[in-house]
């Protein structure tokens, strides 16, 4: 017997990295919000690898923080190492990676939701939604309770339909042996939703006391780290090293010798992979001629003695498992505690979203994460906050945030999945961005904090402190344009120390910093810096001084494009009416429906002489109703 | 889309008057200010004025053609954008020389067919009712350039095209695995190794840069056959055209003997003349046509010239060949006036409209303006755009050839003053997208795929 359960404005189904963020996002906002997930204990559970960050994943994790969103701060807490990646390079891609201790991670996000004003958690598997004249209105779970909201957000990760491939065995499951939610799949099916079959895996995971560090490469964290969230100031966390080994040639023996007892060339997995995550064996057949590959060893947690093997992502039988492992140079005596295995689940075709993750077949229904084709925790829960804020805008009658490619990674990758779709599980990559320059780590606050501010996920309090430092480096970047360096000894003294051209007279210090070997630490003696300037502060003035010219060239693209993302097409438009338009982009654009002529430009398959003709249709259609009044 | 700047050759380019090239955009005034050499600085003028001065190449100096410009600020203006109006002398090749130096402009593209239209039509300048027929004309227009492109796509050119790309975007990949998998084995991108892959694409842009200077008229021509039988007066005709005419180019160094025979100009249009069979004199007319390359070069001419005698009456062989030709763009040029008239005139006059046929005596040095009337007509109405349009995307393709050389000299700049490299991705990338905008590809996945394809990466 079904029974009534409760009201709420906001149901969330799941609680992995995109529900979490999905639901606290909607309670911050005011909204009743009801968060379900099929096992208490997996809250922001990591099933794959013990890590957060990276490039365009880390940007992601500092997007989300400067809109208001938890996974920079719970990383913060709870990392057992914290790596700038990319030093080298360009300021654009400098990426924080953290390792997490996996464990802490999903209590501390757990116990934030537990304490979060108009957040209720609950165990309880969703079997099917409540659909009524084409809106969903609630759900009911498996143990036959009715959950009615104005708005739902699907976040079920690799739980529809889940299937675990380890060499001969298949069975079905979720991740980490959870139950899989098989009927909920089947109702999204009969609403009439396009699925997709999607495979992911990973690695096998060993006992510390087994593995021989001396043979390993050690892998320590930052001195001075640095964290994600804006809001962190400090940190005590005791960091742990990672290790690094290589596979032998015995390993690629070991593989070869039994890759027909692979699912993955048996044919038994139907699903398709990522390209970006290939698993060790389809490494080694593709990559014949590579000698040998990296293999990172990383503690899951303080409290554990597990650890995870990165590179090492396999569906093998338990036996070849083994015999890898112990292959590998430090691994000879290796115990394996937990087996690798690919899984294989349904996805959501994410064309049929709205840039706001809405979907266009059922109102009110929103989904984000895995569901929509990503894979990675930081993807997810960029999509998650973007669902949950557009969930909640609906129910507040407010309008939707759509975060732009140019304001965003989080816009990037939402504007790829809508409007192209995915082949295969979508993982962020900074060469998906055109204005990779515009979308640094340190500016997230820049480009995101209005919008966190505006829709109330970021309090006055942190709104005040982020305009402040805004205002301070803007008048610091002026101070420097008329601060005065002398072409005297000490100065001359520095640049020749930096291999730097000599002076010929005086000049401004902005000038000087332009310099790509000079940096704002080596004028701080010649310009008396501001005692309230912060380092971040000092950082962002570097940068944005330095690469000034090339932020200008950027902003102009995006200014141009901008037009066209701002010519927005009626959603009531019959393309099929269109006269002049090919047939297969009439299609394209009847499917996708895009909301600006910039998304309809992005479509494959439709070409400039199609939008040449969507413009004047548009044009003429504009005046029709304008005649009309 | 419309914050760009394009231009064109807005008339028929033809004999004697004035051409006009026409430049809309924001950047209109600054791109024509660019190349005008003139005593009055042209951004400063008011709407609606005309200024006399030269064009000038501006890294040169040299100056290209003597010429009145025309700025009309928008909204008062054609397109309601800024609009400069370059009135040249007319020939072909200066009018060409023009435009080429326009496009050579930052932000200055090759109007697409239809886009000045087009943006009359969105800015408002149109009425209502003409938006259907300015739908038609980008879809006819785009289809008829669609299978120019085509046509050039296949060809050699495309090719390369390709295979600078795939060196370039090998590049990239190698550039954007550093930056997204920085802890993986991958070789280290440095500095060098840059510098050494956009100098070596440098050195295969400027071959191609090269071939195109040579071949650039070549390609430019109206593909023009004279066929005729035996002794009618092709040769001398071939002769007349290309003394008074005063033959730019003979016997092009590089290209093929048997495909081109002489490059004129007939009032200012020029005309590649193909050395069909039928020039050099074969005694079967039917066999000349049937010989493989005389077939061939039938095929690729845009136009016809078949000379009838008119001291003879029309035979089997003509009268097929006639046939042969129906649907194409055919000019009759009845020769031999001088003497006594035994063709069947009302015949060839059911056949072929008045303006097709034209009587002219070679010998006798008459009729030859009506010949390059006949031509003019035919390039006036657009019948023979085929060539004019090869011509823009030519023009367009040099100047994002250029481009992409620029892109990837400021690569290498940008590498020996330390600038990191995924700031150096930049300027590879724009060389990349340059490079592909000549073969209508650029396509954003493909990047991605590649980095996939070319790197073992994963966890």
């Amino acid at each position: 017997m079904s029974y009534e359960a409760g009201q709420y404005d906001v149901i969330v189904i799941g609680a992995g990295h995109a529900g979490c963020e999905a639901a606290l996002a909607s309670a911050r906002m005011g909204c009743e919000t009801l968060l379900l997930t099929i096992n208490l204990d997996m809250v922001a559970f990591m099933p794959c690898n013990p890590s957060i960050g990276g490039p365009a994943k880390g940007h992601v994790v500092r997007e989300i923080d400067a809109l208001g969103g938890e996974m920079g701060r719970n990383i913060d807490k709870t990392f057992i190492q914290m790596r700038m990646l990319n030093t080298g390079k360009g300021p654009a891609v400098h990426a924080l990676r953290a390792q997490a201790d996996k464990f802490l991670y999903q209590h501390t996000m757990k116990q934030t939701i537990e304490e979060t004003d108009k957040l209720t958690l609950r165990q309880g598997m969703v079997e099917e939604l409540i659909v009524e004249d084409g809106v969903v209105i609630g759900v009911i779970t498996k143990s036959q309770a009715v959950y009615r909201a104005k708005t739902v957000v699907l976040t079920t990760g690799t739980y529809l339909r889940g299937k675990i491939i380890m060499g001969e065995l298949i069975y079905d499951s979720g991740p980490n042996n959870q139950q899989p939610s098989v009927k909920l799949s089947e109702s999204l099916r009969q609403l009439g939703f396009q699925l997709a079959r999607f495979k992911t895996g990973t690695p096998p995971r060993v006992h510390k006391d087994s593995i021989d560090f001396s043979q390993t490469e050690i892998q320590p964290g930052d001195e001075n780290p640095k964290f994600f969230s804006y809001e962190t100031q400090y940190s005590e966390n005791e960091q742990l090293p990672c290790w690094l080994t290589y596979t032998s040639e015995e390993t690629l023996r070991v593989i070869n010798d039994n890759i027909h007892r692979s699912p993955l060339f048996s044919g038994a997995i139907e699903g398709t992979g990522p390209r970006y995550c290939p698993s060790i064996e389809d490494k080694v057949v593709r990559f014949a001629d590579k000698p040998k590959h990296q293999i990172f060893l990383e503690p899951e947690g303080r409290n554990t003695s597990e650890y995870y093997v990165q590179g090492l992502s396999t569906s093998m039988p338990e036996d070849v498992q083994l015999s890898i492992l112990r292959s590998i140079p430090g691994l000879e005596k290796v115990e394996m505690m937990r087996t690798g295995y690919a899984i294989e689940y349904d996805a959501v075709v994410p064309t049929q979203l709205w840039p706001t993750l809405e979907t266009k077949i059922v109102p009110g229904l929103f989904t984000a994460g895995q569901i929509n084709g990503t894979s990675g925790y930081e993807e997810a829960a960029g999509q998650g906050i973007i669902a949950g804020i557009n969930a909640a805008c609906k129910v507040l009658g407010k309008e939707p945030v759509i975060v732009s490619r140019s304001q965003g990674y989080i816009g990037v990758m939402i504007d790829d999945l809508v409007t192209k779709g995915t082949n295969d599980p979508y993982r962020l990559l900074t060469s998906r961005a055109e204005y990779r320059l515009l979308l640094r780590h340190d500016n997230a606050d820049l480009r995101l904090t209005p919008t966190g501010y505006e829709i109330g996920l970021i309090n006055d309090e942190r709104y005040a402190r982020f305009l402040a430092k805004k205002q301070f480096v803007e008048r610091e970047i002026e101070r420097l344009k008329e601060t005065k360096i002398k072409a005297d000894g000490e100065a001359q003294q520095m640049l020749a120390d930096l291999g730097s051209t000599a002076l010929q007279h005086s000049t401004d210090a902005l000038s000087l910093l332009r310099r790509p070997e000079v940096t704002y630490a080596h004028l701080e003696p010649f310009i008396d810096a501001p005692a309230e300037l912060t380092e971040e502060m000092k950082e962002q003035v570097e940068i944005q001084v330095k690469y000034a010219g090339y932020i200008e060239k950027q902003l102009l693209q995006v200014e141009r494009l901008a037009k066209m993302e701002k010519k927005r097409i009626p959603l009531d438009i019959d393309y099929m009416d269109v006269n002049g338009i090919a047939s297969e982009a009439k299609q394209k654009l009847s499917d996708i429906r895009p909301l600006s002529i910039g998304q309809a430009s992005r479509i494959a398959g439709v070409t400039p002489a199609d939008i040449s003709i969507l413009l004047v249709y548009l044009e003429h259609y504009n005046r029709v109703v304008a005649a009309r009044g | 889309m419309i914050q760009d700047t394009i231009a064109a050759i807005s008339t028929a380019v033809g004999e004697g008057g004035i051409a006009v090239i026409r430049i809309s955009g924001p950047q209109a005034v600054d791109s024509a200010y660019a190349i005008f050499k003139s005593a009055t600085d042209i951004r400063e003028a008011a709407t609606h004025t005309v200024h006399y001065g030269h064009i000038a190449d501006p890294r040169t100096g040299e100056v290209v053609e003597e010429v009145l410009l025309t700025v009309m600020r928008g909204p008062r203006s054609f397109t309601a954008e800024d609009v400069v109006e370059i009135s040249t002398h007319g020939g072909y090749i200066s009018v060409k020389k023009v435009l080429d130096l326009v496009l050579q402009q930052q932000d200055v593209r090759a109007a697409e067919p239809g886009e000045f239209t087009k943006r009359a039509f969105l800015n408002g300048r149109i009425d209502l009712a003409q938006a259907e027929a300015v739908i038609d004309l980008i879809r006819s227009k785009s289809d008829r350039a669609f299978s120019i492109a085509l046509k050039q796509v296949d060809g050699k050119l495309s090719r390369q095209i390709k295979t600078l790309r795939g060196e370039v975007i090998e590049l990239l990949a190698h550039i954007e695995v550093n930056i997204d998998y920085p802890e993986h084995d991958v070789e280290e991108m440095t500095s060098s190794y840059i510098r050494e892959q956009c100098n070596k694409v440098i050195t295969q842009v400027d071959r191609l840069l090269k071939t195109a200077d040579e071949g650039k008229i070549l390609r430019e021509g109206i593909t023009t056959a004279i066929i005729g039988r035996p002794n009618v007066g092709k040769s001398s005709l071939l002769n007349a055209l290309a003394q008074d005419n005063k033959a730019i180019v003979t016997d092009i160094p590089g290209t093929t003997r048997d495909v081109i025979e002489e490059f004129v100009t007939v009032g200012g249009i020029p005309l590649k003349l193909l050395d069909t069979a039928g020039i050099r004199e074969t005694t079967d007319l039917v066999e000349q046509i049937g010989v493989e390359r005389s077939r061939n070069a039938l095929n690729d001419a845009d136009l016809i010239l078949l000379v009838l005698n008119n001291h003879e009456q029309l035979n089997k062989d003509e009268l097929e060949l006639m046939e042969l030709l129906k649907g194409r763009q055919v000019i009759i040029i009845v020769n031999k006036t001088d003497l006594e008239n035994q063709l069947e005139m009302d015949r060839l006059e059911q056949l072929y409209p008045p303006e097709a046929i034209v009587k002219m005596s070679v010998l006798a040095e008459q009729g030859l303006e009506s010949l390059e009337a006949a031509i003019s007509s035919l390039f006036f109405s657009g019948l023979l755009e085929t060539a004019d349009m090869t011509y823009v995307s030519n023009a367009r393709h040099i100047a994002l050839l250029k481009q992409s050389k620029q892109s990837l000299f400021d690569a290498i700049e940008a590498t020996n003053s330390g600038i990191p490299i995924d700031i150096i991705q930049i300027d590879v990338r724009t060389a990349w997208e340059q490079l592909g905008e000549i073969i209508g590809d650029s396509a954003g996945d493909s990047l991605i795929d590649q980095i996939f394809s070319q790197f073992c990466l994963g966890k």
